[in-house]
């Protein structure tokens, strides 16, 4: 195998292996998967920026677009962490640690890693949208980035304490000082929960009392950034600064198969995050 | 048939300006020959832009799912039994409906005037009377329209509407003594190899549009079976065993449904005469339960009926 | 560049002569249509059609094409690795092609060669191919290449052109690929300027007598957001089956699928052309579908050639006016009217 292939040939993955699988939620519909590039020089190739999405790719399955968990300041693997809804995230949630399948990217844009730089950062992320924010709060506390932004307020909720994404990562970043955590569920019955109860917009609304100098990235479900959206603009994020990620359909991931436009973007290659001040003026397909 | 047009303008005109009917569907003259477009009109001001003549062979029943207004709508023969189908299968209420009937006596197949001058380009063909005038660049020829008709109403036995509120016309004569299964005999007969190749070769050209499908009324299912991914019945390439699957499940969906109307083989861009199939099992019908779709709301369709004292033995 | 005339009999036999250095195809007569097949084929060759059924992109742009191959035997240590799948990229003349199907390509090209992505296998079978034009005498009623930027003996993305004159053929070689071309072709004499001369004003008569039928001058001055809301796209796809007749009769839509097939423990990874009319195109895991109205489908396809192509790249619509979408609607929609419409809108009026 030459890795070089990929580069002649956008539709040809990397091989990969499952190097762990752990299963991230009480609904075991969500896993999170380790992988480790078959031929190392290719995980070079894949060098990536928070935000950004990759297509796994299943043999005899096909192909799904999906976020990159992990963090480019994390060496020697890559991680996806993958909702069971259909044929190929369904058979991909039945592997076993070893098998061999490919990655195929990284594919789209990123956050506005340059634009937030000095800035603070407002992370509000809904239920298994949350992977690319994992991404993006890896990468911002790392002791080579952390630096370069001001604050880091981070408002993260799910449907219950069951269904949070990362938990042992959420209890490390709620003991530092250097991040400002709002985790939050729907609801619980758990009488020891010690997080916020309610939904990702109320709680946003309480615990970001200033758009002063941030920018705000949302990733999560329809509902969530059609109720989040309002919050932020009444915080005064202008739409430059607040910055959302989309989930359309995809085949090719490069913008030839001509399914997730939205106007003359596509999301695969042109997003998949942009701000709300460029979607204002676009078809709202999405 | 052309001084349909007139008679159809008053009655929608009078419909929608006395609140009977919220919208019409019915056709406007075509951008080029032989082609007419649908059309739905709101505005009583919009209805001359309503036409009738021997190219309207789209099956209009097929604009009727999935709608809630009060709806006009025009039916000849074959497109009034699609809407009993319809009503039976509960894809629309007779109440909903006002249906203008109209006498028929066939539509033109656009491609036997095509082939008959030689594929060249058409310019203009117009309807006069029981004739039809076609101009190109350097020919014009007058044909007579009963020789050119579809091929399914060359055998049409309900040229009437069978349901109707109002007729635009007085009922025509039915034809006597049409051979409607001479074509399906004639495949019945072929050894089974040959019946193979024949089938293999007439969907050879098929490029899985699903322009037949769509253009169906019998075809009103949310998600296709081609279309479903969990699990996915059939592939999505050209390759002909998919290509086959597709033709053949469709037909069964459609026995004891289809009226015959062509607007199929009329749809196909690449000529298929797909109803090579459906007419099988339209003749399986009639032969089997003496069964036609669509002729009486008090019956149900054959296959989509079950009851405990069926005279046959294989289904208990 | 070189140019050679040939008796129509002496052309045809070259034709047949090139089969060492060619995979020839050119259209064939297919019961009541032409359609592009190889050489090899050919009962008869006649070069008289209006133009074929399906547009040549099938010839670049298989209906269905091996992408990549694998295994699935866990036996195999090559297992679920993909390897791409052998093509023949033999060179290819593509003979009696339209200008407007040679003018497709490259309105085409910028979606699968842009500079940030190359699509390997459409490049490589473009790259294999010389187009051979034949240049319309009679252009069809349907016909509106010259109100979109191309014409009937338009020479963009042609190697040679083909010039119909009565009873000889004047091929003019357009690139080295087309004068590669002409060198071996075999039999026919150098054109004098006679002929030539011939050749020009036949083509100068037919552009001048061509109506330009089709506005499209305002489409890159409206607002995205307001021809997209715009009230007429309702009446437009009212009549619309959702079929995809338009869109692979096309030699511009270039959508697409990407399907596994596995028979056994044998495995292929292959793309289907696809469709913007059908639902599935965009019906998203979670079972939301941006596009999941008719009106919407059909407000996508025209939108998409005449309106947001024409912004991203600033170059005109997405359409070579080749007019297979008008003769073969089955329920006649219009792009001619429907760009009419577009180009006619007063926003807010």
């Amino acid at each position: 195998m030459t890795g070089g292939a990929s580069l002649e040939n956008p539709y040809l993955p990397y091989p990969v292996r499952i190097d762990d699988i752990v299963v991230e939620t009480e609904d075991k519909n969500l896993k999170t998967f380790k992988f480790v590039f078959l031929n190392p020089e290719d995980e070079e190739k894949f060098a990536y920026t928070p935000g950004q999405f990759a297509e796994l790719s299943v043999p005899g399955k096909g192909e799904i677009p999906i976020g990159i968990a992990s963090s480019p300041t994390e060496k020697g693997h890559v991680t996806f962490t993958v909702n069971k809804v259909g044929l190929v995230t369904t058979h991909l949630h039945n592997m076993k640690e070893g098998d061999v399948m490919g990655i195929r990217g990284p594919l789209g844009n990123w956050y506005p890693w340059e634009e937030m730089e000095g800035k603070n950062i407002v992370i509000v992320g809904g239920g298994f949208a949350f992977t690319t924010l994992r991404s993006s709060i890896v990468y911002a506390l790392h002791p080579d980035n952390r630096p370069k932004f001001k604050d880091i307020i981070v408002v993260y909720g799910a449907r219950s304490p069951g269904m949070l994404l990362y938990k042992d990562e959420l209890a490390e970043w709620e003991k530092r000082d250097d991040i400002h955590m709002h985790i939050t569920v729907d609801a619980t019955d758990d009488p020891d929960w010690k997080y916020n109860t309610g939904f990702v917009p109320a709680v946003t609304e309480q615990k970001v009392t200033s758009s002063e100098n941030a920018i705000a990235i949302v990733c999560g479900p329809p509902v969530m950034i059609r109720f989040t959206q309002p919050v932020l603009e009444k915080l005064g994020f202008p739409p430059e600064r607040i910055i959302l990620s989309l989930e359309n359909r995809m085949k090719c991931g490069i913008g030839m198969c001509g399914r997730c436009n939205l106007g003359d973007q596509y999301v695969c290659k042109d997003g998949p995050v942009f701000s709300l001040a460029k979607l204002k003026n676009l078809p709202p397909e999405y | 048939m052309i001084q349909y047009t007139d008679k159809i303008r008053e009655i929608a005109g009078r419909l929608l300006k006395d609140g009977t009917v919220e919208v019409f569907i019915g056709y406007r003259k075509g951008t080029v020959p032989m082609m007419n477009e649908p059309v739905l009109i709101r505005d009583p001001d919009q209805v001359d832009t309503l036409h009738w003549d021997v190219n309207c062979g789209l099956n209009l029943c097929n604009y009727l799912t999935r709608r809630t207004e009060k709806i006009g709508i025009l039916a000849t023969g074959c497109n009034s039994r699609n809407i009993v189908t319809h009503i039976i299968e509960n894809q629309i209420k007779r109440e909903q409906l006002y249906i203008v009937g109209i006498p028929c006596t066939g539509m033109v197949d656009h491609r036997a005037v095509k082939r008959a001058v030689g594929g060249k380009e058409i310019l203009s063909a117009e309807q006069q009377g029981e004739k039809l005038i076609v101009k190109g660049a350097d020919f014009e020829k007058t044909f007579e329209i009963k020789e050119i008709l579809q091929s399914n109403c060359a055998v049409c036995r309900h040229r009437n509407p069978v349901e109707v509120d109002e007729m635009v016309a007085d009922p025509v004569p039915e034809q006597e003594g049409v051979e409607p299964y001479k074509d399906v005999e004639s495949v019945e007969g072929m050894e089974p190899r040959k019946k193979w190749e024949f089938f293999t070769r007439l969907i050879s050209r098929c490029l899985r549009c699903y322009a037949c499908r769509n253009a169906c009324p019998l075809c009103y299912c949310p998600t296709c079976f081609v279309d479903e991914s969990r699990p996915q019945w059939v592939g999505k390439s050209n390759d002909p065993t998919d290509t086959m699957t597709f033709h053949f499940l469709r037909a069964y969906h459609c026995a004891g449904r289809c009226t015959d109307c062509g607007a199929c083989e009329r749809v196909c861009p690449v000529g298929i005469s797909m109803r090579q199939f459906t007419k099988k099992l339209n003749k399986d019908a009639e032969e089997l339960f003496s069964w036609e779709a669509g002729l009486t709301l008090e019956q149900r369709p054959p296959l989509d009926v079950y009851r405990p004292d069926d005279y046959n033995d294989f289904i208990k | 560049m070189a140019n050679k005339v040939f008796s129509k009999d002496a052309w045809l036999e070259a034709l047949g002569g090139l089969k060492e250095h060619y995979r020839v195809f050119l259209p064939l007569k297919d019961g009541d249509f032409f359609t592009y097949k190889p050489i090899e084929e050919a009962k008869k060759i006649h070069f008289d059609y209006d133009n074929t059924r399906l547009s040549p992109k099938g010839l670049i742009f298989p209906q269905s094409e091996r992408m990549f191959e694998f295994s699935l035997d866990t036996q195999d240590p090559e297992a679920n690795i993909l390897k791409e799948a052998p093509k023949d990229d033999s060179p290819r003349a593509i003979v009696g092609v339209r200008p407007c199907d040679a003018h497709a390509v490259g309105l085409v090209r910028r979606n699968f060669d842009n500079p940030e992505y190359r699509d390997p296998w459409w490049v490589k079978h473009v790259e294999a191919a010389t187009y051979v034009g034949l240049g319309c005498n009679a252009p069809c009623a349907t016909c509106f290449c010259k109100s979109v930027g191309g014409g009937p003996f338009n020479e963009e993305g042609l190697d040679a052109m083909m010039v119909d004159l009565g009873d000889r053929f004047l091929v003019r070689a357009l690139t080295e690929k087309g004068e590669e071309f002409l060198s071996r072709v075999q039999g026919g004499e150098a054109a004098d300027e006679e002929v030539l001369k011939e050749a020009r004003e036949l083509a100068q008569k037919v552009t001048d007598e061509m109506p330009d039928t089709v506005p499209t001058g305002r489409l890159k001055d409206l607002p995205v957001m307001a021809l997209f809301e715009a009230p007429f796209w309702e009446e437009v796809a009212f009549a619309c089956l959702n079929c995809g007749t338009c869109t692979y009769l096309c030699p511009t839509c270039w959508c697409f699928d990407i399907q596994d097939e596995v028979y056994k423990t044998e495995g292929i990874r292959l793309r289907n052309w696809d469709s913007c009319m059908f639902p599935l195109f965009t019906l998203h895991g979670s079972g939301h579908n941006p596009r999941d109205q008719k009106f919407q489908r059909v407000r996508q396809r025209f939108m998409h050639k005449l309106k947001y192509y024409v912004d991203k790249y600033g170059d005109g619509v997405q359409c070579s006016g080749c007019g297979r979408c008008v003769q073969f609607c089955p329920v006649n929609i219009d792009i001619r009217r429907v760009c009419g419409l577009m180009d006619a809108y007063e926003p807010g009026a």
